[in-house]
This record gives C-alpha cells, structure tokens and sequence, in this order.
C-alpha cells in the first residue's frame, strides 16, 4: 500500500499505473468495447483504409482491426502476467536455494544459469516448441520457463546480502527452520527488486509472445493477437499500411508502459536511487 | 593472464558440457521420440518396423550411452541427416548458411558499437540536457520496440513507399552475375542495410545506456577531481581519463549481449528472407525437423560461448589489472 501511495505521487509511476489498469480494463471489457466481432467475416468490406465505420481499417478477411486489437490485449496480457509468474515461481525459489546455502548448491545453480543464458532465448523457445502443440498455454509454460534467470539472480544476490544480518541471526537462535526464514524472513525484504523485475519482465514476455505469433509458432489465427495481425500486415504490406502499423503501435505502448511502471517502481522503493535523483 | 585464461578455458568446457546436457534432454524429454514423426505420415508403420528403426537411432541404449554417442557426433559436427526430403547432413546445411549470419551479426555489432558509444558518452558528459533527455526517451522506445515491427515499418517507408532499398533477399536475383564485383558489394550493401540496422536497433539502445551510465560513474570518481585539479583541459579529462574506465564494463555488456543479437537472427532472416541459420531454424521448426532443430540449437549457442569467451579475452587485454598479473 505504502509502495503504490509512492508511485501514485512519482510522475511516471501514476500515469504507469493508471495506463496499466485502462489495458486491464480493456482486457477484461472486450466484448463491450469492441464495435464489431473480432472474428466476423465480411467479403464485402476487404481491406478497407481507416474510416468512420472501421476506425483502423479491416483486414484481408473483412474483420474489424480495432476490435482485433482490442481482443489482442487479452492475450498479450495473459501471456505477459502468466509467463511472468511462472519466471517469478522458478527464478525465486533457486535463487533463493542458491543464495541462503551457499556452497555446492550455489555453485550448482549458478553454473545452471551461466549456462542456460548461453542459448540465444529465442533458438531455446523454438526448439522447444517444435515438440509441442503451439497452444497460448504452452507458449506461456516455454516463455516462462525459459525467462527465469535475471529474477533467479537477482534473488540469490539479496538473499547473499541479507542472510548476514543480524534478524536472520536472531531468528535462528530463536529456532527458526530454513524455511520460514527464508519465506517469513528473507523473501519479504528481498520483494521490492523482485517486483520491479517482474514487472519489467511482463513487458519482455508481451514482446516475445508477439515475435513468435508472428513467426506463426505462437497464438494461432483465427484468434487474435497482435503478432499474428502483424503476419498478415506483412503480406499485405503494398496495399494496407494500416494492417501493419497499428497491432504493432498496440505492442509498443503495452510494452512501453509496463517498463516505465517498473522503472518508477524501482526509484521508488529503492532509496538510494531517490537520494541520486534530488541534487 | 595466463591463470585467468586457464581458468577461463575451464569453466568454458563445463558450460558446454551443460550446454550440451541441457539440449540433450530438450530431445528426450520432449513428448515424441524422433521415430514418431515418421511414423504419423505413414499408415503401412508396423511396429516391427518402429523397433528397428529404434535401434537404428540407437533408442534402445541406456540414456547416458546415448548422450555420450551423441556427443561425439557433436564433437566432429557429425549432427545427423535432416528430416526434408534431400535428407542432406545438418552440419552442411548448416555450415553453408552460417557466413550471413556471422556477417550481419558481426556489421550490427560494428554499427552498435560505432553509434551507441559516442551516443552514451555525449549523454553523460551533458547529463541533463535536451539532448540527455530526448536520448532517455529514444532508449525508452528502442527497448520497447519489436524488432520485426520495426522491420515492417522500415519496409513499407523505404522499400514500398520511397522505393529506395530492396527488401528481400541478400542480392538482386535479376541480372547479379553480370554486375562487376564492385557493384555486387554495393548491391548486397543495399540489400543488408535494412537487416543491419534492425538486428542492431536493440543493442544500440542498451549500449548507450550502459554506456552513459558508467561514463557517469567514472566520471565521478577522485581521479577525474585530481585530473581537473591539475589543470588538465576538459577534452583530456574526458577523453583519456574517463572514457578508457568507463569502456572496460562495456566490453563484459557486450560479451552478454551475443545471444540476443543471434537470437534476433531467426526474426530479421525470416522477415527479410535471408538464407542464414536463423531462417534454417524457423523453416526448421514449422517443419518439425528434428535434428536440424538440436543442431542449430547446438551449433548456435557454442557460436554464443564463443563471442563470450571473445568478450572475456577483449576485457582481459584491456584491464592492465589482469593483463599483468603475474601467474603465482
């Protein structure tokens, strides 16, 4: 509560936020929203330029482009908050292994990060998907796991710092299992950084899910999303500008604002960061 | 030098055993065994016949059998035989595609390096600036834009509307054997500029970041107060004293920052139609085949610990601290 009281009053944190909560709410809303089904056919409206009708145009198919987009953010939010999660889940708990025991465990660890940022992360993804069915869920499961090992560093270096202090001395004199010192103890202090990665990591996610729809080996047509709007702006990229600069506009602000939110998120819980920013 | 090269030299042979781990089990703990696609598109598939062709691809060997076999095929580039029908070995598929790849990583890491440096120090000398600022919000956008949109976008502007650059391909298929060798460097000069560009877009925001940042690190440290104390003009402070430390973390961003300009093959050579291995993964995975698909994922991440292991031996030689440190 006290961290979003800050954001509120950070410049960037508050237009961040409410912009994050209006693509929230454009998720949740589509069907209201969307003047036209997204999935609608019409042969008699075929790539038609912006007008008052269609305000971003129709595609090769007839359908309505503001209502696709529209319906894209459902996806594009889906698959950033689950493959953020699932990062979060699997980066904290070996970070958290590797920092609070040390030793061969750490060295495990980290060498299994070293080399799991050897692979290009797109070339990992994609070998990975060849064995699946390219389904939003397993996109989301590949992206997720393949996206852990900024969160898993990060944690093992707080949890470094912090199993020095003295609480944590205190807490296992007074009989504390590894457990709850990690979860109770440790995890609570180390949460500002994690939440600032993750949700820098949201828009990461968006972005990779748009680049494999667009490859084809992510969300599927006919269903909407904003990579794969953005194949057909390809092909038909001679005739209908607006195929191809809209979805994307749509990718850019979405990720534009979930990074600016965690920027602003960062300045305002990390306070050494503040005291540079006031001369 | 010598004992953080060997040290180097060490830990490089354990990443790429890890390496190598790690893909292994991508093939066999993924759903489906190699045998299985051949056996979906054929009905007449006995199971007589499936057993056979296990034990042809070694299948019914213990799992660590497999792996070492496996990897000695890796080790002489020995990766199998593709699944498409000209049933070629993936090494030499992969081989005749890989001088592109190499070439326009390479010129992007060129570009990167020739942009973002001087983009990053300007910003840090004038910290605070219009123009400080207006670089923040271009970094902002350059890290939020999707390459391949980009791509798009640059397109429809000089390919369709203005007419000025070609965009597909790596040369004109009309007419470029008769052109002379000078016009063929500029026609595939022409036809790379796009790619290059979009493949370095993205790093170019990154560097000259980091590159601001620690340009204003070094540029707060004592050494900077004791050079202007003395009197030292402030292109020299600049210049000579600061901009030498603040390049020495660039070179490990750098290092860090292969695999996501490889990684960005796949989308620039499939969007602009370059035969390098990124387009060969991409054709490779819509078509599901196999050992293209664990030999590129190999081949390309060995490429990955090697520009790493370039990194390190640039920040070596760079650093006098490592450079003369005597082996003890």
């Amino acid at each position: 509560m006290e961290t979003l009281r800050l954001l509120w009053r950070h410049p960037w944190g508050r237009f961040s936020l409410l912009a994050v909560a209006a693509l929230v709410l454009v998720a949740l809303l589509a069907p209201y929203l969307a003047p036209y089904d997204p999935l609608a056919i019409d042969v008699h409206h075929v790539l038609e330029p912006p007008s008052r009708v269609h305000p971003l145009g129709t595609d090769l198919l007839g359908r309505d482009v503001l209502s696709r987009i529209i319906y894209g953010t459902r996806i594009s939010l889906e698959v950033g908050v689950v493959a953020v999660g699932l990062s979060l889940a699997v980066g904290t708990v070996l970070g958290a292994l590797a920092g609070y025991y040390g030793s061969w465990i750490d060295g495990l660890i980290s060498r299994f990060i070293d080399i799991m940022l050897c692979f290009p992360t797109i070339f990992l993804i994609l070998a990975v998907i060849a064995y699946l069915e390219p389904s939003i869920l397993n996109i989301m499961i590949v992206i997720g796991l393949t996206g852990w090992m900024g969160v898993a560093r990060l944690v093992r270096a707080e949890f470094l710092s912090l199993r020095e202090r003295e609480f944590v001395l205190a807490a296992r004199v007074s009989g504390a299992s590894d457990l709850r010192i990690i979860f109770s103890h440790l995890l609570p202090n180390a949460l500002p950084p994690i939440l600032v990665a993750a949700t820098l990591g949201v828009g990461n996610a968006i972005l990779i899910e748009s680049a494999l729809s667009f490859l084809g080996l992510g969300v599927q047509p006919p269903t909407p999303s904003w990579g794969n709007m953005l194949t057909e702006g390809k092909s038909c990229l001679e005739v209908a500008w607006w195929l191809s600069v809209f979805p994307g506009l749509a990718i850019l602000f979405t990720v534009i604002v979930f990074n600016l939110l965690g920027e602003s998120l960062q300045e305002v819980t990390n306070p050494r960061l503040q005291a540079r920013s006031q001369p | 030098m010598f004992r953080f090269l060997l040290r180097r030299l060490v830990s490089l042979i354990v990443t790429f055993l890890g390496i190598t781990i790690l893909s292994f089990s991508v093939i066999h703990l993924a759903p489906g065994s190699p045998v299985s696609p051949m056996a979906e598109f054929n009905p007449k598939f006995t199971p007589e016949m499936r057993e056979r062709l296990r034990r042809e691809f070694g299948l019914d060997q213990p799992l660590y059998v497999q792996y070492l076999r496996w990897l000695k095929g890796v080790l002489t580039l020995d990766l199998g035989r593709s699944f498409a029908p000209d049933r070629r070995p993936v090494w030499e598929k992969i081989k005749e595609r890989l001088p592109v790849t190499i070439l326009i990583n390479v010129l992007a890491m060129g570009l990167i390096l020739a942009v973002g440096i001087p983009l990053g120090v300007a910003s840090a000398v004038r910290a605070g600036s219009l123009f400080d600022r207006s670089m923040t919000v271009l970094v902002f956008i350059g890290y939020a834009m999707p390459g391949f949109w980009l791509a798009l976008l640059l397109m429809l502007l000089f390919g369709i509307k203005l007419g000025w650059l070609p965009i597909s391909g790596v040369h004109s298929l009309m007419g470029y054997v008769s052109l002379s060798p000078w016009q063929k460097v500029l026609d595939w000069a022409k036809h790379l500029l796009l790619p290059v560009f979009v493949a370095a877009f993205g790093g170019l925001a990154g560097i000259s970041r980091y590159m601001r940042y620690s340009m204003l690190e070094a540029l707060s440290q004592d050494y900077i107060l004791t050079a202007r104390a003395k009197g030292l003009p402030e292109r020299k402070v600049v210049y000579r004293h600061a901009l030498r430390n603040a390049l020495l973390p660039i070179i490990t961003i750098l290092g860090l920052s292969v695999p996501g300009l490889v990684g960005g093959s796949v989308i620039f050579e499939s969007i602009f139609g370059i035969p390098g291995v990124g387009q060969l993964m991409w054709q490779a995975v819509m078509a599901r085949d196999y050992p293209v698909i664990m030999g590129n994922l190999v081949i390309v991440s060995v490429l990955t610990l090697l520009g790493n292991l370039l990194a390190d031996l640039g920040y070596a030689l760079a650093d006098p601290r490592i450079r003369l440190e005597r082996g003890a």
